[in-house]
């Protein structure tokens, strides 16, 4: 039995059709003239750009479908451009397509190898100049040549250190001590508890020395919200509930998944929702996630007031804030 | 000569403030007073207590109104959420029931029966002298961007709930949005976002409002969300047609 196939025989190119452009002069005439009037369009576009930009004043706003209200003169300042740099674009291609020449011809390639007489000269020419520049007897520029190109190969390396330093246990604290006054957020004045009302919240930072400067990095660890609910709305176990006072609950505003400021509070509901990715912390149960990709409850720092009646932390916070890291250790 | 224009202009402009100030904030007599609490209390018996109970008691689907205060009672008939037409997830705005000397009547009864927050008068809501728009910025996005939009649009809440937009409300009605907490929204205190920089906030938000669209189509102000839907629709679509275009035959 034979195992040999029919081989199948090359079909060889389709013929070669030609436009109708090539062969009727009159499709020819019409394309060329499919052509002028794109390149026209685009003239039209750049006069319109230059037109709108004298004679359109900046304060004019028009109805237009979709967009809505919209400013004239940029509208128009943009069709203009948009026009008359697509038309010439499209011109151009047209032209090729529909006009230029259409004829296929083939084109050998040749070998990529140089002639053999060319590489030996080339090869002569290097030794040549190696020899001139004396590399081989100068030891003393060869060898301190090497040292300096070596060392521009350290320095990118030496760059690198710019990744770090380690964050170390950053991550972990915050600013928050026993009894740092919670402070509004701006303002920096510090809340008395009978400054919130039952359903009232207010954005929080530790207090600072006056005139001291607050680092970014910090308001973005030490956030906190304060929250004013009616006690016996709370349904928290004894810890938790001690770590309230009169009502007033305070979370980390640093959502625990991706590290949004978690602000929307409903007051209705009671439920605190993230605007990134729609994560749902329910107040009344110290923020549990009840919707949404968050894994933990947003952290609560405990809270009570001071000799002087103002809301003070009653210790910092028992967990790192913000999302998860690597060297968490819950 | 000069001098004395001066004088009699500067007096001139000091007179026409006090009679100005003075007739937009006439005492109320007790007559005229218990007049409007008696009007009131026949609106709210006929056009709010079949909710809100006889006395304001609240009953099933609606909350109990004692202690709102008149600026509560303003805020939600007066921008025409009360009296609600749709009991569904969010009570919307919607064009007033009731006329202002309706609304005032409303307001005096309710608040009548127990103190709160009272409706702010013109001269406490001068925005323009007192706020700091500067200021006002700052606050927003501390306090109000995350549910309202950075640029005051408002935005989407948890089950159909939403901030509205801030556009068009008037700086009475975000005032007393502020001090009474109305719907999903909590109360902002007034040790913690000052009266002053209550105006702020209003200045801030009378200035995105008045802002002009110099880069040309605003797309809503929403961010990201329509102009990327524009790009992905309107932008690729253009593409997407012109490469299908430039790969054609011509014929």
């Amino acid at each position: 039995m034979s195992n040999e196939i029919e081989a199948i025989k090359d079909p060889g190119l389709p013929a070669h059709v030609h436009r109708r452009a090539d062969t009727d002069p009159k499709a020819a005439k019409k394309a060329e003239r499919q052509v002028a009037i794109l390149f026209l369009l685009s003239a039209l576009g750049t006069v319109t750009l230059i037109g709108s930009y004298i004679f359109i004043p900046q304060d004019v706003f028009f109805y237009f479908p979709v967009l809505g209200n919209t400013n004239a003169h940029q509208l128009f300042l943009g069709l203009g451009m948009a026009a008359s740099l697509f038309f010439i674009g499209m011109g151009a291609i047209h032209w090729a397509k529909t006009l230029m020449p259409d004829e296929e011809v083939i084109i050998q390639r040749h070998e990529f190898r140089s002639p053999d007489e060319d590489r030996a000269e080339f090869i002569k020419t290097v030794k040549e100049g190696a020899a001139a520049a004396g590399l081989g007897r100068r030891s003393l520029i060869k060898r301190s040549l090497g040292l300096s190109l070596g060392l521009v190969g350290l320095s990118p390396l030496i760059l690198l250190g710019d990744l770090g330093p380690l964050p170390g246990d950053e991550l972990s604290k915050t600013s928050w001590k026993a009894g740092t006054r919670l402070v509004t957020d701006p303002g920096d004045r510090p809340i008395r508890a009978e400054d919130l009302e039952v359903g009232a919240v207010a954005q929080t930072l530790p207090e600072i020395e006056p005139g001291a400067h607050r680092a970014l990095s910090d308001i973005g660890k030490d956030a906190v919200l304060l929250i004013r609910l009616r006690p016996e709305e709370f349904n928290l176990d004894a810890e938790r509930l001690s770590w309230t006072y009169e009502g007033i609950i305070a979370f980390s505003k640093i959502c625990s998944h991706m590290g949004c400021a978690v602000a929307l509070y409903e007051q209705q509901t009671k439920h605190l929702l993230c605007p990134c990715h729609q994560s749902t912390f329910d107040v009344t149960r110290a923020a549990k996630v009840i919707f949404g990709p968050s894994a933990r409850p947003l952290p609560q720092l405990a809270i009570t007031v001071d000799s002087e009646g103002y809301l003070v932390a009653q210790s910092p916070f028992n967990e790192p804030v913000g999302p998860s890291f690597w060297e968490r250790s819950s | 000569m000069a001098p004395l224009l001066l004088a009699l202009a500067l007096f001139s402009i000091g007179t026409t403030f006090s009679v100005a100030g003075a007739a937009t904030s006439t005492p109320l007599t007790a007559a005229e007073r218990s007049a409007l609490i008696d009007e009131g209390q026949r609106i709210f018996l006929k056009g709010c207590s079949s909710c809100h109970g006889l006395n304001l008691e609240g009953s099933a689907i609606a909350p109990s109104l004692i202690g709102v205060g008149a600026a509560s009672v303003d805020f939600q008939v007066a921008t025409g959420r009360m009296p609600v037409a749709d009991m569904s997830q969010q009570i919307t705005r919607k064009d007033p029931v009731y006329n202002e000397k309706e609304v005032e009547a409303l307001a005096a009864y309710v608040s009548s029966l127990a103190p709160g927050p009272d409706v702010p008068g013109e001269e406490s809501l001068n925005y323009e002298r007192n706020g700091s728009t500067a200021e006002g910025g700052e606050l927003f996005r501390t306090n109000c961007a995350m549910c309202h939009n950075f640029a005051a649009q408002g935005g989407a809440l948890t089950q159909g709930k939403y901030a509205p937009t801030l556009m068009g409300v008037t700086p009475r009605h975000i005032y007393e949005a502020l001090i009474t907490g109305p719907q999903s929204m909590p109360v902002f205190s007034d040790k913690t976002i000052t009266p002053a920089e209550k105006l702020s906030i209003i200045k801030w938000i009378k200035a995105a409002e008045a802002e002009p669209q110099l880069g040309g189509a605003s797309l809503g102000r929403v961010g990201p969300v329509t102009e990327g839907l524009l790009v992905w629709t309107l932008g690729l679509g253009l593409l997407v047609g012109v490469a299908v275009w430039l790969a054609m035959k011509a014929r």
